[in-house]
């Protein structure tokens, strides 16, 4: 079953200048291991991270179809910063490391507990039936 | 002959030879992830060489020579790097590999591939490369995630099995029936995975259920006295069978009374039906086989209509009664509902849906809204479609379920002109 884990942190600008550097690197080594990990255990199907929310545009078709961009919504609640898809044998696993990656160091040295939201990726038809 | 690329009988050969080498192979070193690497890589000199220089008079011999020295190769690196020549010394000096029985080999690889301390996921993988002689880019390009991923997931497998120190050796006769029954899974597994084709990849994924097709021939050569691996193959068979009427031409799915039964392959229902015919009869009946003879009820009828419900709400009655599975008691749910009709099969499903394994699941929702539309009662029809749609993890089906639940709804002026209803 392929899943798509969406790491969603609060809106505004990018709160992580404000960190400490040492916690800023544990952090982002954190991540790393994380995805090396994902990757070793052969289940890693891609990942992502996303630029800031200040470089997000909203675009819509104008009347000839022509891109009008708006936007930029810093003061909304929650961001989309990066996501992961993997392959995991069922749902245990997958909010297993939902929460493993959840616990990210944050500011202090601390568990972020992040919201990592969870969602199974659709798939091809269902098996055969004998209804 | 020259070319860049094989052609599909050497193809086909070296898949079947795949298994044989790397069980000459393993027999001579005992060291399967090593064992198990060098014959792919003999696979893939083989997909490089043979187009341009021909194929060797003996492909098998070739294989195993190519494997062997690359086996070597590796080894020898490695002893360099821990220092210890005497290994490579007494490799060197060892005879040719005995001629193998090349039965009781492919038996022992695919036990090995489907041991126990492995995962479903990785039991797949593993069967693909060692036995199926598929390479790591194409089972990756089949399960649709990177080749990276694969290679570890494979890499995996084989740690595991190393570790678990099973000997490359038969199940005793008495173990045989018990470690057969995750073989005969995996296989069931990679025909189910090439048989829900999305639309994009489809016919990548189309080949995995030809694999799994040849899986069970070669299970059925190699154990003619299984009942059940007879049984696998007929359900195969008749399940194949049924594919191209299956979904429409936008990709659409295609419920078994809507489809044209014109489209349905003879052959393989011909061939299944034959192999059931010469299986049940021998009374050793198991779930496969019983699941075969259901199917082998649908390929059968003319129409729809003619379908005969009573045999298959019996057989899906033997068939609850061999294992505690809720998706068989769901099946029964329905085939009593043809029965006996609409009301009798809604209160079949009031009591499955104690089950907590059922009560969440897209299924039983499914059917209820089927039951229910039957029995007139379009609102909770429509109510219990969407819950479904909502809970299924398959766009076609999902897309399916929202159509059903479309079509009852009073019809609405459309937005479309020209296409109003």
């Amino acid at each position: 079953m392929k899943y798509m884990m969406m790491m969603n942190v609060p809106g505004g600008p990018y709160r992580i200048t404000d960190w400490p550097r040492e916690a800023f690197q544990a952090h982002i080594a954190f991540m790393q291991r994380f995805a090396q990990k994902l990757s070793a255990a052969g289940e890693l199907v891609g990942a992502e991270g996303l630029s800031g929310p200040d470089q997000a545009k909203l675009v819509r078709a104008g009347d000839k179809g022509q891109p009008v961009t708006d936007g930029v919504f810093p003061e909304s609640k929650e961001f989309l910063a990066g996501f992961w898809i993997i392959d995991v044998e069922g749902p245990e696993r997958a909010y297993a490391l939902a929460a493993e990656v959840s616990a990210a160091p944050g500011p202090n040295g601390k568990p972020l507990n992040m919201g990592i939201e969870v969602r199974p990726v659709m798939s091809g038809p269902p098996p055969a039936e004998n209804l | 002959m020259t070319g860049t690329e094989l052609t599909a009988a050497d193809q086909r050969l070296l898949r079947d030879q795949a298994p044989g080498v790397l069980a000459a192979v393993l027999r001579r070193y005992r060291d399967f992830a090593a064992a198990e690497d060098a014959v792919q890589e003999a696979l893939l000199a083989a997909a490089q060489q043979w187009p341009r220089y021909g194929r060797p008079d003996d492909p098998r011999a070739w294989l195993i020579r190519v494997a062997s020295r690359r086996w070597a190769d590796e080894q020898r690196a490695a002893v360099a790097r821990r220092r210890r020549e005497e290994l490579v010394a007494e490799i060197q000096d060892e005879p040719a590999p005995p001629p193998p029985t090349e039965r009781d080999e492919t038996l022992t690889l695919l036990f090995m591939c489907c041991h126990p301390a492995l995962s479903p996921s990785s039991q797949v993988a593993l069967t693909l490369r060692a036995v199926g002689g598929l390479t790591t880019a194409e089972i990756a390009k089949a399960f649709l995630v990177p080749e990276a991923t694969m290679a570890q997931r494979i890499s995996r497998a084989k740690a595991t099995i190393q570790s678990s120190g099973v000997p490359f050796e038969l199940p005793s006769p008495g173990e045989t029936a018990a470690r057969l029954g995750p073989v005969l899974h995996v296989a069931y597994l990679v025909f189910n995975e090439g048989y829900t084709a999305s639309a994009g990849p489809e016919l990548q994924r189309r080949d995995l259920a030809a694999e799994a097709l040849r899986l069970a021939r070669m299970l059925r050569r190699l154990l003619p006295d299984e009942a059940e691996v007879a049984g696998l193959l007929a359900l195969m068979l008749l399940t194949d069978a049924r594919r191209a009427a299956r979904t429409g031409a936008n990709g659409q799915l295609i419920p078994l009374d809507e489809q044209d039964r014109a489209t349905w392959d003879r052959a393989e229902i011909e061939e299944g039906v034959a192999l059931l015919g010469a299986t049940l009869p021998r009374g050793q009946v198991g779930p496969y086989q019983l699941q075969a003879a259901i199917a082998a009820v649908h390929d059968e009828a003319p129409t729809a209509q003619a379908t005969d419900w009573p045999q298959i709400l019996a057989l899906y009655t033997v068939l609850a009664r061999l294992g505690d599975n809720p998706m068989v008691a769901l099946n029964q749910a329905i085939a009593l509902a043809m029965v006996e009709g609409p009301a009798a099969g809604l209160l079949r499903l009031k009591e499955l849906e104690r089950d907590p394994r059922l009560r969440d699941h897209h299924r039983l929702d499914a059917v209820r809204a089927h039951l229910l539309e039957r029995a007139g009662d379009h609102a909770g029809a429509v109510a219990s479609y969407a819950r479904a749609a909502g809970h299924t993890a398959s766009l076609p089906e999902r897309n399916y379920l929202l159509d059903r639940a479309l079509r009852l709804t009073p019809p609405r002026p459309s937005p479309f002109r020209g296409e109003g209803t």
